[in-house]
């Protein structure tokens, strides 16, 4: 019974091109699997369409930057003093550079700590496109020759004394008005700041004009003249009751350069 | 022997003296012993491991999912998470290849749009932008976007290139077979290769500074918090936060790459 379902006799009945078809087909397929198992690595498809083991080298690369809390560790004073500091959101390795090495051999690696008057405007110094209100330098007119250091703290950088101009901080809106027809204009004429501004910018916001009547106090047809002008000078007068009525008057003119309409 | 055991069990009462049962079961106590003691001692062993894995947790990449935020109004150019970088990733600084880049965008008044890099930003921004007609301007930190739907993931020929568990597009070097297929194929142009290596390489979110529990490079050298490094489905999440105050967009979302960087306060005309 058994010996009529042998498999060399189901070989042997079948017809001869099928069989040697199947011995090629037998061959790929061994090459196949030979290839597969020697080509592909050792845990591709263990997690996904990737070699597995390619994660845990990627893993056990070196760090370089410590991280702030490895130097909270040992300089706990310098922490505590930058944290109630405008520079309380700015790392320890953002100016004294990538200390891993130093966290495990103190006292022979240590890291650089700036002095290079160059370094703190890579930051500070005055460029347009950075935002409005964060403290910015002209580098040749702020104390020339000076370290920034001489003055500023880098822990706890608020001047010895407060900033004199409102382009200290405000540099795009300072050259912005610098060579509109407002130039002439201080900065207190439209604007009251509280003193306390100049150290806690964000928490005594100066004023700005409300409404349409105090850009009238000079605009307006029959206005007088401020006296900080010149009297030669032409000041575009306009009827308020019927001029762009429906809107405050900085919806169309910016004030730090009014000719853009 | 046989004639000291009481002739009770039935084993020794068959004939013709077969195993007394004393010695069949010693023979089968000696077979089992050391098969019964090797389990236990790997009971042990395993109970030890168990000890070790909650002494020092392995990092588990089921449970993450993680993401960037980018403030562009918070970003003053200085370049400085571009340095780190390249400093925390061996990243070749000649030719000049950035994993992270910062891009200058200086919008005039006539709508035309100069957009300038110098170095990637590694060393800020030093020509002051040019005044005059200037509407806004502004910097935008760039990087790889880890697209949930990523192209070059698709596109790799040899799975080299890769999305993990944690939702981190990885390149595997040493698989690598460097056809540039996923440098062509990625919109956000975040790779290059390695001119040494030559290798794709690209952003890989610090990936050896997260799974130590560390944030990515550039995230802690950021000096005014533009960045902001977290779990994109976690509750508690510097970036959980981020994404609840801020308007969100991310870059070319025509093309549902699903990218897992957010910017907030992004111009229109960044591309």
């Amino acid at each position: 019974m058994a010996g009529r379902f042998a498999p060399w006799r189901v070989f042997a009945a079948v017809p001869q091109q099928v069989r040697r078809l199947a011995i090629v087909v037998a061959v790929l397929v061994a090459a196949l699997i030979v290839a597969r198992a020697l080509l592909v690595p050792p845990t591709f498809g263990d997690r996904g369409h990737y070699r597995a083991a390619s994660v845990d080298s990627i893993e056990k690369l070196p760090i370089r930057y410590a991280g702030h809390e490895a130097c909270a560790m040992c300089h706990p004073q310098v922490v505590e003093r930058k944290a109630s500091s405008f520079h309380r959101g700015v790392a320890c390795e953002v100016c004294h550079g990538p200390a891993v090495q130093h966290t495990t051999n103190p006292i022979e690696v240590k890291p650089p700590a700036p002095r290079d008057r160059a370094f703190c405007p890579r930051c500070h110094a005055f460029n347009a496109a950075r935002p409005t209100g964060f403290p910015q330098i002209d580098t040749t007119q702020h104390n020339p020759g000076v370290p920034c250091f001489a003055c500023h703290n880098p822990h706890d950088p608020t001047p010895s004394h407060p900033p004199e101009s409102c382009a200290a901080c405000h540099g795009m809106i300072f050259r912005t008005e610098a060579v509109s027809p407002h130039a002439p204009l201080p900065c207190t004429e439209c604007h009251t700041a509280d003193p306390r501004h100049k150290e806690a910018p964000r928490q005594w916001l100066p004023t700005k004009p409300v409404d349409r009547e105090f850009c009238g106090g000079c605009h307006a047809a029959g206005a007088p003249a401020p006296a900080s002008l010149p009297a030669s000078l032409r000041i575009p007068r306009v009827d308020l009751a019927t001029h762009g009525e429906r809107y405050v008057c900085w919806q169309c003119h910016y004030p730090h350069y009014p000719e853009a309409n | 022997m046989a004639d000291e055991i009481p002739a009770t069990g039935s084993a020794s009462a068959r004939p013709g003296g077969g195993i007394p049962r004393r010695v069949f079961l010693g023979a089968c106590a000696a077979v089992a012993a050391p098969a019964l003691l090797t389990a236990a001692r790997q009971d042990g062993g395993a109970a030890q491991g168990a000890a070790d894995a909650t002494a020092a947790p392995r990092y588990d990449p089921r449970v993450h999912n993680y993401g960037m935020g980018v403030d562009v109004n918070k970003c003053i150019g200085c370049g400085r998470c571009a340095a780190a970088c390249k400093e925390e990733n061996d990243v070749p600084r000649d030719p000049h290849y950035c994993r992270t880049w910062i891009e200058r965008y200086v919008i005039k008044t006539d709508g035309e749009c100069e957009v300038d890099s110098p170095n990637g930003g590694i060393d800020g921004f030093p020509e002051p932008v040019a005044e005059g007609d200037v509407m806004r301007a502004f910097f935008v930190p760039k990087l790889c976007n880890h697209c949930a739907n990523a192209p070059c993931v698709q596109v790799c020929p040899v799975g080299a290139t890769f999305s993990t568990e944690d939702g981190v597009v990885l390149v595997d070097e040493s698989y690598c077979i460097g056809c540039r297929y996923c440098i062509q194929a990625c919109p956000y142009g975040a790779r290059f290769l390695h001119p040494v290596s030559k290798t794709a390489q690209k952003c890989t979110f610090c990936y050896h500074r997260v799974v130590r529990g560390l944030v990515p490079a550039c995230v802690e050298v950021c000096p005014t918090g533009a960045r902001i490094f977290g779990e994109v489905q976690r509750p508690s999440s510097p970036l959980t936060r981020f994404r609840r105050f801020n308007a969100l967009q991310v870059l070319k979302p025509q093309l549902n790459t699903e990218p897992r960087v957010y910017y907030a306060n992004l111009d229109g005309q960044v591309r």
